[in-house]
């Protein structure tokens, strides 16, 4: 089996610095969650930035599914994202000017690989949208009048959870995801998340400084800051 | 998918958008209703007189001539004497002349003294005759047909009497108070000078100054309708005439056997040059409004650009959400130039749709108060659509601004906001 990730020897630095991310072997089979657990500095989002593949200039080896990075142009990084990755940041995920439904429909615009999974699991792109809204609570019944403004930032962040899962993606990659929620707000959100990756084969991988998810994870990586 | 996208984005900013949509409406809508009026007043000026091949006067510079002949401006130094106008009227060549007598005035109105060729062959625009709104034409001695402004301006019904006066000034002491006139028709406007014009027979002319000699009445000489019914009142003179040809062919020659002449110095010119020659005096004013409507164009369009470089900070975080989901800088670039053309496309369209129900709605208004005559056509002129061209070129130019601050936003090196 291939893994999803597959990283050798990788080695970045900004230009003229100590290097911010030195990570010598790290692989990711299917379906396999992953925690990145490091303070700030310790180079976790760059190591996102360059599996996310906006991010170039690094030695070594990153594999997706079998392709290497470093071998992709720009515009094949930004396709592989679109048909391959959900991203999920720690806050404005959505766009203000859609709706809760449309905000989930998004990946499907972009890639024709999602939309396709999306209507095969449930029939339309916007009956899948339903489905993981409802999956995580957030019944479109329920949310469907209100805009963006109106949730609190713990259902934004389902919402952006709803959408990075949208069309079946092989890798799931959050940044800092809970960090703007309160305790609460953060269990209800990674419940409902792994929950609905259990259905799925996809593949999580997700940093943060918050120690306490380790909880939720079967595997963990610490990193260490640079100071 | 980026049409429908670029749509809910400008709608989720309304206020603003509305605000730009419409200031570039009314400069669109103001740059070519300019542009219309400017092409239908320079149409308006050429055709004052058409189908007309000489204007014959006493000598003097063609545009003095085109001058009080056609648009009653300023006078003539002298005449032509009647047995030279005759003399013209019965040659062979010609096929109409209409005598054209100056001098008088009515409340600040031109008093011009003719026959009845001049609702037979006067011609303007394109090639319409001259019609009556009511009444009938110069049949009488003292009748007075009256332009439709003159009617309007003055109120004067069918039948009402009325004075002339002697001399052109606006306030004129010496009338011609002895013998009244009476209104027989008044015609439809035109657009033209004449819709400022009384027209009266030359032999009614030649009546009210009986007894007059160098512009001073004799005491004691003046005559009673009725005896001047009685008189011959055979014209002295005409101060022009509009002279018709049989043959175009002969329009030089004739023009060049008036103009050196020796017994009655006349002078003969083609419309159509002397029109010519006092455009290039007044195309001045058309120009200046042309460059004062492209200056509101250029505030519409910069207007349009602040509105939509003031969001580019707020909008930050869509190129992110955006990026991350894959689509390309290039994509994102173009969604913001797809807004800015949508804008100026929608603005363009609303100015039209202003300009037109404008005119509708003004023509009838301004040909009325300004003898301005504007014909409502939807559709673009040449000029106008490279205006038109040039506007919403303008406004896809203005775009690339936002849409490379966009594909710069997009080169950021990371998933999400960076603070």
């Amino acid at each position: 089996m291939t893994a999803i990730i597959d990283i050798q020897q990788l080695e970045f630095a900004w230009p003229g610095s100590a290097p911010v991310v030195q990570l010598e072997q790290l692989q990711l089979q299917p379906g396999e969650h992953l925690f990145i657990q490091g303070p700030s500095g310790s180079g976790k989002s760059t190591l996102l930035n360059l599996i996310g593949g906006v991010l170039t200039g690094f030695s070594g080896e990153i594999k997706l599914d079998g392709q290497s990075l470093a071998k992709l142009s720009a515009r094949q990084r930004d396709r592989f994202r679109a048909d391959n990755m959900g991203v999920l940041f720690q806050q404005f995920n959505l766009l203000p000017y859609l709706n809760l439904v449309d905000n989930v429909c998004l990946p499907c615009t972009l890639s024709k690989q999602r939309r396709a999974a999306a209507v095969e699991r449930s029939g339309s792109v916007k009956n899948e949208a339903k489905r993981l809204l409802e999956r995580l609570q957030l019944p479109p019944e329920q949310y469907q009048n209100r805009s963006v403004a109106q949730l609190s930032i713990g259902q934004q962040q389902r919402v952006a959870a709803a959408r990075a899962l949208m069309g079946a993606p092989t890798l799931l990659i959050a940044d800092e995801p809970t960090s703007a929620l309160d305790a609460q707000a953060r269990d209800v959100f990674m419940q409902l998340l792994l929950e609905e990756l259990q259905q799925g084969a996809t593949t999580l991988l997700l940093v943060s400084h918050d120690a306490t998810l380790a909880g939720y994870f079967s595997r963990t990586l610490s990193l260490e800051g640079q100071n | 998918m980026l049409l429908p996208m670029a749509v809910r984005s400008l709608a989720s900013r309304r206020a603003s958008v509305l605000l730009t949509v419409f200031t570039l409406a009314l400069s669109t809508a103001l740059l070519l209703g300019i542009e219309h009026i400017r092409e239908q007043s320079r149409a308006g000026f050429f055709n004052t007189v058409s189908g007309t091949d000489l204007i014959v006067g006493a000598r003097s510079g063609p545009v003095q001539l085109l001058l009080y002949s056609v648009f009653h401006v300023g006078s003539a130094t002298s005449n032509i004497r009647w047995p030279s106008y005759t003399q013209l009227r019965d040659d062979p060549r010609v096929a109409w002349t209409i005598p054209l007598s100056l001098g008088d005035s009515h409340r600040g109105y031109r008093v011009i003294g003719t026959d009845n060729a001049m609702f037979e062959h006067y011609r303007y625009g394109e090639g319409q005759g001259l019609a009556l709104a009511e009444g009938d034409q110069l049949d009488d001695l003292f009748a007075v047909v009256l332009g439709a402004e003159v009617a309007r301006a003055l109120d004067y019904q069918l039948g009402d009497e009325l004075i002339i006066a002697h001399g052109t000034g606006n306030t004129s002491f010496k009338l011609h108070d002895n013998m009244p006139f009476y209104v027989s028709g008044i015609l439809q406007p035109t657009g033209t000078p004449l819709d400022r014009a009384v027209l009266v027979t030359l032999e009614g002319l030649e009546a009210v100054h009986i007894g007059w000699r160098a512009g001073i009445a004799l005491p004691g000489m003046q005559a009673t309708p009725d005896q001047a019914r009685q008189r011959d009142l055979t014209p002295r003179q005409v101060t022009a005439a509009l002279v018709g040809l049989n043959s175009r062919m002969q329009v030089f020659h004739l023009q060049r056997e008036l103009n050196s002449q020796r017994q009655d110095p006349l002078t003969a010119v083609m419309p159509g040059v002397a029109l010519q020659e006092l455009w290039q005096v007044v195309s001045l004013a058309e120009r200046a409004l042309l460059a004062v409507s492209s200056v509101a164009l250029l505030i519409g369009l910069s207007g349009m650009l602040a509105v939509l470089l003031s969001g580019m900070q707020q909008r930050r975080h869509e190129v992110a959400v955006l990026r991350a989901l894959g689509a390309s800088p290039l994509r994102i670039s173009t969604l913001l130039l797809l807004e800015s053309l949508l804008l100026t496309l929608v603005g363009f369209l609303l100015g039209l749709a202003l300009l037109w129900g404008g005119l509708y709605l003004l023509q009838q208004p301004l040909l009325e108060q300004f003898g301005l005559h504007l014909t409502v056509v939807t559709r673009l002129s040449t000029q106008q659509w490279q205006l038109a061209g040039f506007i919403v070129g303008l406004g896809a130019l203005g775009g690339l601004i936002p849409a490379f601050m966009a594909y710069r936003m997009a080169l950021v090196k990371s998933l999400g906001q960076r603070h």
